[in-house]
């Protein structure tokens, strides 16, 4: 048989037990990413005096570029000019990159989320005087956050693909785990198999809480 | 002008490009007075209401509410902040806070804006329920209201600002026939204690409810007078023919 199947079962427990560093670093840079992919949009959206050319650029380079050359960047690069990033570890360095890479998406998606709410919502909030950033915190961000649900839910789905890519940092990760495990085998198609189906499983966990989600949110708005 | 109370309007100019929407407005409101503006479509009155609020900006005269004086060409964001604050603002569309339910978008204001606890601003909350006659749909989104019972929210919105002017913009326009009567009942009761400056197509809401009528014309006030001189003994040709057509 041209794959070994028993061997494919004996590695699954041995790759699940670098699931959570997986979804560690995935959730830890989502919330972190997200929090910042907010303050990008709104300093655009709010146009906000030379903050708004500066996001511009981070969004354009990190959207520019690909996410294994910021990796790469990041732990390699930045040891050379800062001497205090030497000690910089490869899940560290990936949780950053990671981070700043989806920050710059998911601020476009939700900055188009923003401008899509209706100009009454806006004229309504500074009608009964409420500053730019009460009326974005109260009115615009939580209909918004509504619209860019399940793109930014995409983007987590992809984060949590890319994670892969801190194998190339030295990280020992599913990818890893499965890349020692068939050096010593020389098994590679089961090994990655049992890698892409791992990744498969989980990715399709998430679409089934997105589609529940997606149900959750617009309940508020219908009669 | 020194007199701090009541609101002063001066010079009030609005150009959207090459046309001029308000052209050199002057107006004074008395405390408790309740002025409604009546004339033909796009001569300007609903973008004097958006003016008084900065909802649209004007290019230049003087808005003084209270003791507060803002001069429309220089106004800062603070002033544009505190003008908003002295005024409360009745929507065509309702533009009920889609995110929150009809007591949470009496609240909002008070608790974010005036800084009122959220006890209090829930018992001022239901006793405004109560007076729209929704009592029983505090806790409804937008969404699940029919038209009339929105824009009874709206009012009741404004209504808790106890702001010193409400600006009311064309409140039943959007409005199926069947909601027209309620919300033109509400405006009437709360017109009882509220200085207002009203746009509206209802002649004999109009007719009822004002101490002084406004008949605007290419963006300028063109006729005044109580209701009975407008109405019974228009003098300017523009206004006879405008009765006339509404008539």
């Amino acid at each position: 048989m041209v794959v070994d199947l028993e061997y494919m079962a004996s590695l699954v427990p041995v790759i699940l037990r670098y699931v959570p560093l997986t979804l560690g670093m995935a959730i830890i840079s989502m919330a972190i990413a997200l929090v910042l992919a907010a303050a990008l949009a709104i300093v655009r959206v709010l146009r906000v005096p030379v903050a708004d050319r500066i996001v511009a650029v981070y969004i354009s380079f990190f959207r520019g570029t690909p996410l294994l050359v910021q990796l790469f960047l990041f732990y390699y690069g930045l040891p050379q000019l800062l001497p205090a990033a030497r000690s910089i570890d490869g899940v560290t360095a990936a949780v950053i990159g990671l981070t700043l890479h989806f920050s710059a998406y998911m601020a476009e998606s939700i900055r188009g989320a923003i401008l899509g709410i209706d100009r009454s919502q806006w004229e309504a909030g500074a009608s009964v005087g409420m500053t730019e950033l009460q009326l974005m915190r109260r009115i615009i961000l939580p209909q918004a956050a509504r619209v860019a649900a399940p793109t930014l839910l995409n983007y987590f789905i992809d984060l949590i693909k890319s994670t892969s890519l801190a194998f190339t940092l030295g990280v020992t990760e599913m990818m890893g785990a499965a890349q020692k495990e068939a050096a010593g085998s020389f098994r590679y198609l089961e090994a990655f198999l049992v890698v892409a189906l791992i990744y498969w499983a989980i990715v399709e966990a998430l679409s089934f809480v997105q589609r529940r989600m997606e149900v959750r949110l617009a309940r508020a708005f219908v009669r | 002008m020194s007199c701090d109370t009541g609101i002063r309007i001066e010079g009030l100019l609005k150009r959207f490009g090459e046309r001029t929407i308000l052209d050199r407005i002057n107006l004074d409101i008395a405390p408790g007075e309740r002025i409604v503006i009546i004339g033909p479509s796009g001569t300007g009155k609903s973008t004097l209401l958006r003016c008084l609020a900065f909802l649209d900006r004007p290019d230049a005269g003087l808005i003084g509410v209270g003791d507060l004086e803002v001069e429309a060409s220089k106004a800062s964001r603070r002033e544009i902040l505190a003008l908003r604050r002295r005024t409360a603002f009745v929507f065509q569309n309702y533009a009920l806070f889609a995110n929150k339910t009809a007591r949470q978008n009496i609240t909002e204001a008070l608790t974010v804006v005036k800084r009122m606890s959220q006890a209090d601003a829930d018992a001022r909350a239901d006793a405004i329920l109560a007076e729209i006659g929704l009592a029983d749909r505090g806790d409804a989104y937008p969404a699940a209201l029919s038209g009339g019972q929105q824009q009874r929210v709206g009012i009741g919105r404004a209504m808790a600002l106890e702001a010193e002017l409400m600006l009311v913009d064309e409140p039943t326009s959007a409005l199926d026939p069947e909601w027209v009567g309620e919300v033109l009942d509400l405006l009437r009761r709360v017109a009882a204690h509220q200085t207002m400056l009203i746009v509206t197509h209802e002649m004999q809401f109009a007719r009822e409810i004002a101490d002084r009528i406004l008949f605007m014309d290419g963006g300028r006030i063109v006729e005044e007078g109580p209701p009975a001189a407008i109405f019974e003994r228009p003098q300017d040709a523009r206004l006879q023919t405008f009765l006339r057509r509404v008539g």
